[in-house]
């Protein structure tokens, strides 16, 4: 009930200042706000006052520790590169896909949502056997380069390119398919070379999509937890992840320290987000 | 299409066979390490996985569940998406950034905060206790982690398109007189439905396969409350891969149907459209 | 625009209503849930088919009997977050102590049934890969350098705490051992080991199925399960010259008994255990059975080593989960960057 009230409280607010034209801002927001605060808010408010129990030194004390900072970094930096990765891996994909016609390529655009459609712990699995030094894809690597690449670091990130780039592609594919070829032919008709139509028509366009993917890209792969276990090794220190280390505490009955570390990841991504979302405003901005 | 903004055949050819490669070596790569392993023996003792009673009780379970949290993340992602993109009101980033959230939260932490609630231990613990009402370790928990973890996919998928399509129709729509939910249906629906189609089987695909948070506040009993991906966990960890990898495969061509429902809607609805003209 | 609230109101009611007013699992009476560990996934299964043939010949109705499974930490844990455990089948009596310290079980649960409520034994023993390549022996050879030791994560497996205790009594039996030396032989152990998985079946796969690592420490009955399920990997088990005796705990949950009225069941179920059937079954699953002349009939199955308890080198599992595997304890400190 107090949920419901407080869902048309800013509903309310928004009659009052707000008013447009188009009626159903009342209704749409509302029901918003009910399924954002049951669903997400409420659980998340939880977690945010359940670490304080051993008050600010404690939790303070649990962050700093060498071990959860590495996890941090790992989960972090990794997270990071796996965006960056999947920057130009979605752009190549996404472009494939809407401006070409090839064989192969319905397949190849139902093909990319797979890492939605499969569980993350199958996932985790095959690529496990995939690149373990006795697998199909491991095998001939460590024969040819004695490169090991499950349960290194670089194992956490290949799962992690695996999970955060069908996000890239399904940001930028909409825009892109939507992204009317008149500004670009307009473009080329004034005489600019194809280079110059990509760069100043094209990329500007899809800037805001490249941000949004970057953001659930990064967001989903920061907190990945089934396909990466498998693969990392796990070793303290060294390929350690974040949210394991909030399973571990959990399992040693450490609830508030547990809750301490997954609010200090959820509030980091939070601004991570955020940034991205400023930036993105921004570049909009830049282009009306 | 216009020659001016063709690339040439080369860079077509070289971009194509870029991403044909990458498509292989990261998504189908996987997927084929999942199939073989499941047919390793044969294919009857991968259906005998299948059809054993905890596989289908399993399976009738993880149905379940997603036939109650997709929709209330579709009605949410839908009513969320209008609000964001036709209108305007303070703290719409924030919005924004809210709705996106549950991707960034781990699925480790899905399943915790349910826990911190309904646990036990929690806040709502000894209440529940005393009225006989189990929510974690029970099909509302799994319920509530999916549809937490499932959250923003409707609403994503439905979102930017929203935005690049402006509000000027449902204002016209508006000026002629018509209602708020009318305008809806008349007017934005039909101009995002294949998106909306589409989110919302990304979203049912999701929902089957969630681990993480399902792990968390499922207690594992066996033909009560596993779900696919946990009876999978369980199948392995007792060794009998190929009975895992069966049940593996079964979600994979569950998310494969999906995907493929999803690609053959918009074939034919892209040419009566006009999309990709 | 009078539609809105009601509207509103009445999407949020059906979607709490779906939510919350699912029942509690319907469990009657003649319904048991077992919340056990890792390795006793197939002991287990067999031993509910015994007892469900036991029971109703007493002329009781037939019993739906539940198991789950998972790393005793977590199980342990989903208790006491909840889960509706009639009885708990544990590794280590520390995890069945935390369910106590809560009140869900009788403080002096471990003195209600014989032998510390532990029916069976088990212990920690060396797996090594065909031909026994690197020459491993004892506990000692694992220190050398070069060779790459398989182990789960004493953090969250009860299996591993088993392990990393095994390794600290032997390094203090030997000359000059002492408390300093035996956590050099923890810490120079746990730097050879290239990949923690959080539970014992986790190791095993690793070792196994991914081909890393010389040597797996390991439950004795996980070894030979190993050995059963992977013939064609011609793995070897090395008996050390000592080990620990492991006793995996059971006990009633009280609360959830009273609760659900099971009580019964429950007890019969876990009392079950000790009859000489079931220590048969116990020992065919590789499981050291408490019954003396069960062990003798079961012959070299179980090669005899000298096993040391807890009790006498630790002084119990409250103090050795303090000192070693807590937060900052030893176990903490082999991490400890710089080192």
């Amino acid at each position: 009930m107090t949920a419901a009230a407080t869902a048309l409280r800013p509903a309310r607010v928004g009659r009052a200042t707000g008013r447009r034209a188009l009626p159903g801002l009342g209704l749409s927001l509302g029901v918003t706000l009910a399924w954002l605060g049951l669903i997400v808010l409420i659980p998340l408010a939880a977690l945010a006052i359940k670490p304080w129990q051993i008050g600010i030194s404690g939790v303070v004390a649990v962050l700093l520790d060498a071990r959860v900072l590495a996890a941090f970094r790992l989960s972090f930096g990794a997270a990071l590169l796996a965006a960056i990765i999947s920057l130009p891996l979605g752009l190549l994909f996404a472009w494939v896909i809407t401006r070409y016609r090839f064989p192969g390529r319905r397949l190849l655009d139902a093909l990319v949502d797979l890492p939605f459609a499969l569980p993350t712990a199958v996932a985790g699995l095959a690529m496990t056997a995939l690149l373990a030094n006795n697998g199909w894809l491991g095998a001939p690597l460590a024969a040819a380069f004695g490169w090991q690449i499950a349960y290194r670091p670089v194992g956490v990130l290949i799962a992690l390119v695996f999970v955060a780039l069908p996000f890239m592609i399904r940001s930028v594919e909409p825009v892109l398919r939507d992204l009317a070829l008149e500004g670009e032919e307009a473009a080329a008709t004034l005489g600019a070379t194809r280079m110059q139509t990509l760069w100043r028509v094209v990329l500007p366009a899809l800037a805001p999509a490249l941000i949004t993917g970057f953001g659930l890209g990064f967001g989903r792969a920061v907190g990945e937890y089934g396909s990466v276990i498998f693969i990392a090794g796990n070793m303290p220190m060294a390929t350690e992840i974040a949210p394991l280390l909030i399973v571990t505490k959990l399992e040693q009955y450490d609830d508030a320290a547990a809750a301490a570390i997954g609010l200090a990841m959820l509030v980091l991504a939070f601004l991570i987000l955020l940034a991205l979302n400023l930036l993105q405003r921004w570049v909009r901005r830049g282009r009306a | 299409m216009s020659v001016a903004t063709d690339d040439a055949p080369w860079l077509r050819r070289l971009l194509v066979m870029l991403a044909l490669v990458f498509a292989v070596l990261i998504f189908l790569a996987p997927l084929a390490a999942v199939f073989t392993e499941a047919l390793r023996r044969g294919i009857a003792p991968a259906l005998e996985a299948i059809v054993e009673p905890d596989a289908l009780s399993a399976m009738r379970l993880t149905l379940l569940v997603a036939a109650v949290a997709v929709p209330v993340n579709t009605l949410g992602g839908v009513a969320a998406s209008w609000a964001i993109a036709k209108f305007d009101f303070p703290g719409k980033r924030l919005l924004v950034t809210l709705i996106e959230l549950p991707f960034s939260v781990s699925p480790v932490i899905s399943g915790l905060v349910y826990v911190l609630i309904f646990g036990a231990q929690g806040w709502f613990g000894p209440w529940l206790r005393e009225h006989d009402v189990q929510i974690i370790f029970a099909l509302p928990g799994l319920v509530l982690a999916t549809t937490f973890v499932t959250f923003p996919f409707v609403a994503r998928t439905l979102l930017p398109l929203m935005q690049e399509q402006g509000r000027e129709e449902e204002e016209a729509a508006a000026t002629l007189g018509a209602g708020g939910l009318q305008t809806f249906f008349r007017v934005t629906l039909p101009n995002v439905k294949w998106a909306l189609l589409g989110g919302v089987l990304l979203c049912n695909a999701r929902a089957m396969g969630e681990f993480g948070a399902v792990a968390v506040v499922s207690g594992h009993i066996r033909g009560a409350t596993n779900t696919m991906p946990l009876h999978v966990e369980i199948l392995y960890n007792e060794y009998m891969f190929v009975g895992a990898f069966a049940v593996a495969s079964l979600l994979a061509l569950l998310g494969l149907v999906t995907l493929a429902a999803k690609a053959l809607l918009e074939y034919w609805t892209a040419r009566p459209i006009g999309i990709e003209a | 625009m009078m539609t809105r609230t009601p509207l509103a109101r009445r999407g949020f009611l059906a979607a709490a209503s779906t939510l919350a007013a699912a029942p509690a699992l319907a469990q009657s009476a003649s319904t048991l849930l077992n919340v056990s560990y890792d390795p006793t996934r197939e002991f287990y299964r067999a031993f509910n088919t015994a007892f469900v043939a036991h029971w109703t010949s007493l002329g009781q109705p037939r019993p739906t009997i539940s198991t789950s499974h998972g790393g005793s930490g977590r199980q342990a844990r989903a208790v006491i977050d909840g889960l509706a455990a009639d009885v708990v089948t544990l590794a280590l009596a520390y995890d069945i102590d935390e369910l106590a310290e809560r009140g869900l079980i009788a403080r002096e649960w471990q003195g209600r049934l014989p032998e510390n409520s532990s029916p069976y034994t088990s212990t920690i023993v060396l797996l090594v890969r065909r031909g026994n390549p690197k020459a491993i022996r004892d506990w000692g050879d694992l220190l050398k350098p070069g060779v790459s030791i398989i182990t789960p994560n004493p953090k969250t497996s009860g299996g591993a705490r088993w392990n990393y205790l095994a390794l600290w009594a032997w390094a203090l039996r030997q000359p000059g051992g002492s408390a300093a030396t035996a956590e050099q032989a923890v810490t120079q152990l746990f730097r050879q080991v290239p990949v923690l998985d959080s539970g014992a079946r986790g190791s095993t796969t690793t070792f196994v199925q991914r081909a890393q690592g010389d040597v797996l420490l390991s439950w004795e009955n996980e070894a030979h399960l190993a050995l059963q399920e992977f013939p064609q990997a011609g793995l070897e088990i090395v008996y050390p010259s000592l080990s620990i005796l492991a006793e995996p705990p059971v006990a009633v949950v009280d609360r959830n008994v009273d609760r659900r009225g099971t009580r019964a069941l429950a007890e019969a179920y876990l009392q079950h255990l000790y009859t000489p059937e079931s220590q048969r079954l116990a020992a065919t699953h590789f499981y050291r059975p408490r019954d003396r002349a069960i062990l003798a009939e079961a012959g070299t199955r179980f090669p005899a080593l000298e096993l040391v308890t807890v009790q006498d080198v630790f002084g119990g599992w409250g103090g050795a989960q303090r000192t070693h595997f807590n937060d900052g304890g030893v176990f903490d400190r082999i991490y400890r960057p710089g080192r």
